[in-house]
Order: C-alpha cells, then structure tokens, then sequence
C-alpha cells in the first residue's frame, strides 16, 4: 500500500503533549527555577547556583526524615503484602460472599484521605475515642500525642487499614484467573496446599504483587496526609516525613529555594527507587 | 493399571434433583478393562467431561460406586486413586523447569531421589523433550507443554489410568497428528488404561479399541468403530458419525416392508415395532448408489471434496445425501437405490430388529 509521508500526525499527539506540558513539565521546570535562584519578596531574583540543594543534603533534619519515610514504607510494605496475599488467598472463590467480600474490601478505599486521618485522631483519643478510651482502661499507657512510638504504632495500624485493602483486590484478582484445571492437576500430582501457593498461586501473582508493591511504597513513601492530620508531624518530630517538612518549609517558612531543592531531591528519590524495583523485580522475572 | 467399574453412577450438580432431567449424567453402568483405549465422544454438554471427572475423582458422583480392580474408591480423593489426567489446556508449573515439571507428582509422594532421577530421565526421552530438561516450562510451546502434561502422568509407575480431556483442543493441527500418534505409540509400550474425551469423531475413531458415544448425559453406543458405522444403535450416533452423517428418514413398517413417502422399500428383516413408536429408516450416504434404476429423487447440490462428490439432494420430500465416486455419474433422471443390509430401522430413535 501506498504510504503517505508528512508530519500532520504530529497534531494527533499534540493534544496530549500540551496536557503533559501544562500539568507536569511546566510545574517541574517552575520547581527547578525556584531551586537554583534566591528571592527577598518583590519578584526579583538572585541566581544561587547549587546552593540550595548542598544546604538540604547537609542538613540533619533532611536525613532525619528521609531516614523516617523508608523505615514507614518497610514497615507497611512488610505487613501489607503478606497480609494482603493471606487474606486474598482466603477470600470466596464463587458465590454470595464474593461481592459482600469485595464491598467490605474497597470500602477503606473509598473513603477520602484526610476522612481517614480524622477517623483515627478521633478513634486514638483517650478521652473520647473508641480505641484510645479502651487501651487506657486496660491499663495500657497509649497516647499518641506524647508518646513517639504511640505515634508510629497509629500511623502504621491506620495506613495497614487503609491500604491493605488494595493489595488483597490486587491479588484476588490474580488469583481468579487461574484456570480450575491447576488445582485439579495439582490435586492429581499429589501437591501440598503449600506447593499450590508456591508453584501456582504465587507465580499466577507475581505481576499484580510487582503492581501493588510499587503503587504502596510510591504512596506511602509521599505520606502527608494522614499523618499530618493524625500527628501532625509530632510529637516532637518523631513522624515528621519529608512530604510534612517539605510543607512546613515552602508554607511554614516561606523559604521557597530549599523547599524546591528539596521537592526535586524529593522526586528524584521516589523516582529512582521505584525504578530500581521494577528493574530488579522484572529482571529476576525475565531470567526464569 | 488397573480396571475401573462403573456401578449405577448418577450425577446432578444441583443439590436435589427431582426429574431424570436435573441429572446431567444420567445412568452410567459400565466397565473400563485393564489397558484398554476408551474414547468418550460427544457433543459439548452431554456430560462427558462430567464423567472423565467422577472418574478421575475431582468430582463425587450423587449415587453409584467406582471400583478401581474391584475396589472401591468411590470416596477416595484423586490422590490416593492414582490416577493421572490431561486437561484441555496445557498445566505446567511454570517457574519449575522440564525436569522439574516431570518430576513433581514423584518428589510429592517422597520418593528417593535416585529413583525419580531414573524415572524422569526415562520419561523426558519417551516424551521426546531430551534436550529440554534443564529449560523453564513457561516458554515451551502449546504441544511441548501438553506433553509435560501427559510426562507427569508417565512418570509415575503405579499410575491406575490416564484420562484425557480433549487434550488436542490447543495444538497446531500439524502437531495434532504428531502427538496423535505419540499417545497411541506410549499406550501400545505401557499398556496403561486410556479413557480420552473428545468431540472429534475422527480423533475417538483413530485412537480407540472402544468408543463411547454419549448424548445428553447417557452413554447412547458403546462400540468399535466399524459397529458404530454400520450399525448405529441411536439416530443420534447416526447423525454424529461419519461424514455427511446418515440419513435419516421417516418411514412406515409393516412387516418386512419400510414406506418413505410414496416409496416401498424392502427390508431383509422383519422390525418389531411397538405400536405409537416413531419410526425411521437410516442409511449412511455411502450406502445409497445413484443410477437410472429405483426411486426419483431432485438433486440440489453437488459438493466435490476431491476424494468423493458429496450429493444432496431431496427424496421422499426428504433431504438425502449421497456420496458418489470421485468419476461417478448423475444420469439425467436420476434414481436412487439403498443398500439393502446396510439399512437400519429405528422406533422412537432408538434402533430395532435384529439381522433376521
């Protein structure tokens, strides 16, 4: 067939390049401005090279959070997964309780971020809150306002609410489009219930668990949130994650230059973390 | 290997059938000897996927026993019959490798490692996938797959019977002939219990001593292929057999006499018919010769497939098909004629008389 060779295509694409444009690249490049220059008010800017970004890199209070963010995301990744395959795993294959498990299942998902923070703060208060009120009458000395690992033990049972919910639709997705006949020839081949899981259903997952292990440390590893309606950062600086400290200093502080530094270093991070596990995750999956 | 009796075996899915038609397998009282080739054929739905599986034990049947050599395991699982089954689509464990595949179903059942060594290298060669056992089974082809499929039940020495469910259904049809035959070769050296379930007469015709004919959750025929040609015992073995199937055609009986429309047909026997029954007269279209003796008939169409003409056309106000010699004529008034022992009466579409 007879092509025809001229570059209106190039206004097909178009639309989606100018999308891109105004809603990520235009953003990024006005963050990449403000990181490498310094302003005193009045729109005039002075040019500040570098600066910015040593000033973060050197500082305590960057590491300190950074340091908090990836112990949270493995932590939360190392109860979530396992959790939520055990739970996908037991799950109804058929019948009524599939779409009432399903419900149950999206519900935390659908309720919006910041709800979910208050239902918690609400929830972990001594003085009123269901759970808060109950730990004190046990006896046991919770307090999430005072006490850091308090703190923590919240954000992590909330986020472990919250998310977990996503890897168990994940996997129970995977795990449904196995073929009846695996099981069958697992029965017939003599398979334990362990090598079922080891042989059938976690390879049949591999791909929707590579999903879900991103979508979860990409999320939690940008927590804002809920911590900072939960915490708010607190006490002390104990749950301040970098997405909290990056607030605190472009709104709280005003200093414009350091928090652009910081968002780009930011970025930057997630960025090249999230490619290493992909590449490590499918690479190990190419070589079999 | 082993024999396997089926006793009254009835199965419903649902939880309390109260028809005969609540049943999707019907009453199947049956005997499967020792090293034979059995061939399920039907159409989809008519339950023979549903019986392989009672079989094989995946599924439990509501009433009757099986017996495997006179024992019964009817409540036994799948595992403690010994039983190995191929399914439609290929089930491999895919992060194992070829060796590994073969040998699972033999490292489950803890036996010594030396002797599964043994074991699988024998099989890999039997299977032709020699080269293969150190390779990951995921990137196997549909027809190497399905043979690990078939390997894993080989494998095991002690294995009762192996059932095939359509195992053909995803390979090449190049390749279909080639493991076609490797299944028959392997049956032939083993001498295992062979029960394969398929919908293409032409694979159950090829492969089995005996062949099942089932339809709408009974067994309608069992047979060697040659009886199911020439004597079909159900219009719809007729009907599903051969190619064009018979023909078949409403017709009256009085004594040894059989009427379609306006003409009289003589039989070489005398049917007893019980009074109400429906009855027709079948004849396969390589039965009915064309010439310029016998009854009228309208040719319609006439289909050369190289081999042979395929004739259809209308007697009786009857459609009739007729298979005609590669270089056989149609005269101008063309007239047809049955070939008087290769017909068969049926009452009710269930076929009468004896060869009297």
């Amino acid at each position: 067939m007879e092509k025809t060779w001229n570059n209106k295509a190039w206004f097909m694409v178009l639309p989606v390049l100018v999308l891109v444009a105004f809603s990520a690249v235009i953003p990024l490049m006005t963050v990449v401005n403000y990181s490498v220059q310094d302003t005193f008010g009045n729109n005039e800017f002075f040019w500040a090279g570098t600066d910015w970004y040593v000033e973060v890199l050197t500082s305590d209070r960057f590491w300190d959070a950074l340091t908090r963010n990836l112990i949270f995301s493995a932590i939360i990744l190392a109860i979530e997964i396992p959790l939520g395959i055990i739970i996908a795993l037991n799950m109804p294959k058929k019948g009524l309780g599939v779409p009432v498990c399903l419900v149950l299942m999206a519900l935390p998902l659908l309720i919006p971020w910041n709800v979910v923070g208050t239902i918690w703060q609400v929830f972990g208060r001594v003085d009123i809150g269901l759970l808060g009120h109950t730990l004190e009458a046990l006896g046991i000395n919770y307090n999430y306002v005072q006490n850091p690992i308090d703190a923590w033990v919240t954000l992590i049972v909330m986020d472990v609410w919250h998310w977990t919910s996503l890897v168990v639709l994940l996997c129970y997705a995977g795990l449904v489009s196995i073929p009846d006949a695996y099981y069958q020839a697992a029965k017939i081949d003599g398979a334990s219930r362990w090598s079922v899981f080891r042989y059938i259903q976690l390879p049949k997952m591999k791909r929707v668990l590579l999903i879900a292990f991103l979508l979860r440390f990409m999320d939690s590893f940008m927590i804002y949130t809920e911590p900072f309606v939960v915490t708010g950062g607190g006490p002390g600086n104990s749950t301040t994650f970098l997405s909290i400290d990056l607030v605190k200093m472009a709104i709280g502080q005003f200093d414009l230059g350091p928090a652009a530094a910081l968002s780009i270093i930011y970025f930057l991070i997630v960025l090249l973390l999230s490619w290493i596990f992909y590449t490590v995750m499918t690479t190990s999956d190419a070589q079999s | 290997m082993a024999r396997i009796d089926l006793e009254h075996i009835r199965h419903a899915y649902g939880a309390k059938p109260k028809s005969e038609n609540d049943y999707a397998l019907k009453e199947v009282h049956h005997e499967w000897n020792d090293g034979g080739a059995y061939a399920l054929l039907g159409p989809s739905g008519c339950g023979k996927t549903t019986l392989l599986n009672i079989i094989s034990g995946l599924i439990n049947p509501s009433e009757g026993r099986i017996l495997f050599d006179g024992k019964d395991v009817t409540h036994l699982s799948t595992q403690d019959r010994n039983i190995a089954q191929v399914f439609q689509f290929p089930v491999i464990y895919d992060t194992m490798t070829v060796y590994d595949n073969l040998a699972f179903p033999l490292r489950n059942r803890h036996v010594p490692e030396t002797e599964v060594d043994r074991r699988v290298k024998e099989i890999i060669e039997m299977i032709g996938l020699g080269g293969w056992a150190g390779k990951k089974a995921q990137g196997l082809t549909a027809d190497q797959k399905q043979k690990i499929s078939l390997g894993r039940g080989l494998v095991r020495s002690d294995v009762s019977a192996i059932l095939f469910d359509e195992p053909l259904t995803v390979i090449d049809p190049e390749m279909k002939w080639v493991l076609r035959s490797q299944i028959k070769r392997l049956h032939k050296q083993f001498g295992f219990t062979m029960v394969y379930v398929t919908h293409d007469q032409t694979e159950a015709l090829t492969f089995a001593d005996k062949v099942v004919v089932m339809y709408d959750g009974q067994i309608v025929q069992i047979g060697t292929p040659a009886e199911l040609f020439e004597r079909p015992r159900h219009t719809f073995v007729g009907y599903f057999i051969g190619s064009p199937g018979m023909n078949v055609l409403p017709a009256k009986i009085d004594g040894s006499t059989a009427t379609v429309g306006g003409e009289s047909i003589a039989l070489n026997f005398r049917p007893e018919i019980k009074s109400g029954a429906k009855t027709e007269l079948g004849i396969r279209p390589e039965f009915v010769s064309i010439g310029r003796e016998g009854m009228p008939v309208a040719i319609t169409k006439v289909e050369d497939i190289g081999r042979h003409k395929i004739v259809r056309a209308r007697f009786a106000d009857q459609p009739i098909s007729i298979i005609l010699d590669e270089d056989g004529d149609i005269p101008a008034d063309p007239r047809i004629a049955f070939e008087q022992k290769a017909i068969n009466i049926y009452a009710d579409s269930w076929r009468v008389g004896g060869e009297a």
